[in-house]
């Protein structure tokens, strides 16, 4: 057996090291289904406390949205529990296609092609469309599945600091002589809440013979005036090459991603995209529910002028509260603590007010820049806000850093 | 020191830094984490068309482009 003392010691090490280093993550156990108001076992073992959920990607209210629940229902009536296949054996239905075509509809492209998650279309992407001769140049602040993406496949690598336009520019400049550029950012960054410059990339895009990655996973069904997505607020629906997003966020919150974008590019990915290939189709429920999803978000624009109000109410409460947040106006609201303990404490102490928010610190975000990450959903009533406001008053005031500057919250807790 | 330590620690600073962070010619570059592995590329291309040489992917090594001072070795290994 392999598996010696030894090997168990090596482990052992390392897991202690992180709970030293306070990098462990702990789940928490929900008894509820997803929803402003959830119950949550934390610690485990302990009671169970009814909260109000404020970080969750829950973005439309569609997680438990009972017109979607009943359409998964009719599908798993109607189409079965699991197809027990890849798609190009047997695992495509006429939901599949039919999924993938409304996609196409809702944000304005040419093609789609479904990915058991979004994670694996952005890891199969690159590796699919791109060979040594070409480039990637991507923000420096993509999210992790894209890097992952990045590193299979075999085309050069670069990267321009966070939305800095100048030095895409210099970039793109510097790799002129490459056959395919792909310029590869983010739609809404998870982080800080902040929007590409979609209108400035399509410019330099054109301007260099570059082709645009954008991964709208925390924008798509809310992002734009109909909700189609960060293409859709900046004005350049139809000129992005690729955009990945995922149907477990705003789109219904079960699971599922995909590509979209140039019919071509779409065709690379069915033949040669190693996730699609090589892994389960999704679910036949889960299609059902994001079709159903899709069919809701088209009829009304309801549920993310919702969502654009809630934010509006929530950013400007926190402001009156006299706390810092990062400009901006997505669902995203960080608040800013800069202290990795003062962020844990004050997300330990809004729990205890029955609010659900985590604090965020290095190395996920920058050293110094520890904060609460709050996400506002269109399923959160006013009186859901109001009373995560009062608790955020509340504790605030315990910490005393309402009305205070950055610099003086730094002083006071440290970097 | 000489011009070309000079443009390379300004080009390492322009590029990577993002802070006040103070550089020497002999600041660890990658293992120190201010250039990450990825941009590397931006720097050897960026050495390729300033002093017109190539350099072979097998010898820029994570090692190799560790300091100022590292580069610069290599650098004038290539220049004619
Ligand atoms: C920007 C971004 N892209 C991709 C993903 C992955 O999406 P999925 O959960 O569908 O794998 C996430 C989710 O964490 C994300 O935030």
């Amino acid at each position: 057996m392999a598996f010696t003392e030894k090997t168990r010691g090596i482990y052992s090490e390392i897991l202690t090291g992180l709970k030293d280093a306070g990098l462990f993550k702990q789940e928490r156990y929900i008894h509820s289904s997803q929803a402003a108001d959830i119950e949550v076992e934390f610690p485990t073992g302990a009671p169970l406390k009814k909260v109000i959920n404020i970080c969750a990607n829950n973005y439309l209210g569609m997680s438990s949205h009972p017109e979607v629940v009943k359409a998964a229902h009719e599908g798993l009536d109607s189409h079965g529990y699991g197809m027990s296949s890849v798609r190009f054996i047997c695992g495509t239905q006429d939901i599949h296609r039919t999924l993938e075509q409304m996609v196409t509809k809702f944000l304005g492209t040419e093609d789609t092609i479904l990915f058991p998650s979004c994670m694996d279309a952005n890891a199969g992407v690159f590796e699919a469309v791109l060979t040594k001769d070409d480039v990637m140049i991507s923000d420096r602040l993509v999210h992790a599945s894209i890097i992952d993406g990045i590193r299979l496949c075999s085309a050069m690598h670069d990267t321009f600091k966070h939305s800095d336009m100048e030095h895409l520019e210099e970039k793109l400049q510097l790799h002129n002589d490459k056959r395919l550029k792909y310029v590869i950012t983010d739609g809404v960054f998870s982080m800080d809440g902040d929007t590409a410059k979609l209108d400035k990339m399509v410019e330099l895009c054109e301007k260099y013979d570059a082709l645009l990655f954008v991964d709208d996973s925390h924008s798509s069904g809310f992002i734009g005036k109909t909700g189609r997505g960060t293409h859709e607020q900046y004005g350049v629906m139809g000129k992005i090459d690729i955009i990945t997003t995922t149907f477990g966020k705003g789109l219904g919150g079960a699971s599922g991603g995909c590509v979209s974008g140039r019919k071509e590019i779409v065709e690379m990915c069915r033949q040669k995209a190693r996730p699609y290939l090589f892994s389960n189709t999704i679910a036949p429920p889960v299609v059902a529910g994001v079709i159903k999803v899709l069919e809701i978000l088209s009829a009304s624009t309801d549920r993310r002028d919702k969502l654009e109000s809630n934010t509006a109410f929530w950013r400007k409460g926190l402001i009156d509260a006299g706390l810092i947040i990062k400009a901006g106006d997505t669902p995203i609201v960080p608040v800013m603590l800069f202290n990795a303990k003062l962020a844990q404490d004050v997300s330990r102490d809004l729990y205890e007010e029955g609010i659900y928010a985590i604090g965020f610190f290095f190395p996920v975000v920058p050293q110094g820049q520890a904060r609460i990450r709050t996400q506002i959903s269109a399923g959160h009533e006013l009186h859901h806000l109001e009373k995560a406001l009062e608790a955020f008053r509340k504790v605030g005031k315990k910490y005393d850093i309402l009305g205070k500057s950055k610099q003086e919250i730094i002083e006071r807790y440290g970097m | 020191m000489d011009n070309m330590h000079e443009i390379i620690k300004a080009y390492v600073i322009k590029e990577y830094v993002e802070d006040d962070t103070e550089l020497t010619y002999d600041s660890p570059l990658i293992s120190g984490g201010i250039v990450d592995s990825f941009s590397m590329v931006s720097l050897k291309r960026f050495l390729e068309n300033k002093y017109n040489i190539s350099i072979p992917d097998d010898k820029a090594t994570p090692e190799a482009f560790d300091s100022v001072n590292k580069i610069c070795k290599l650098v004038s290994e290539y220049v004619k």
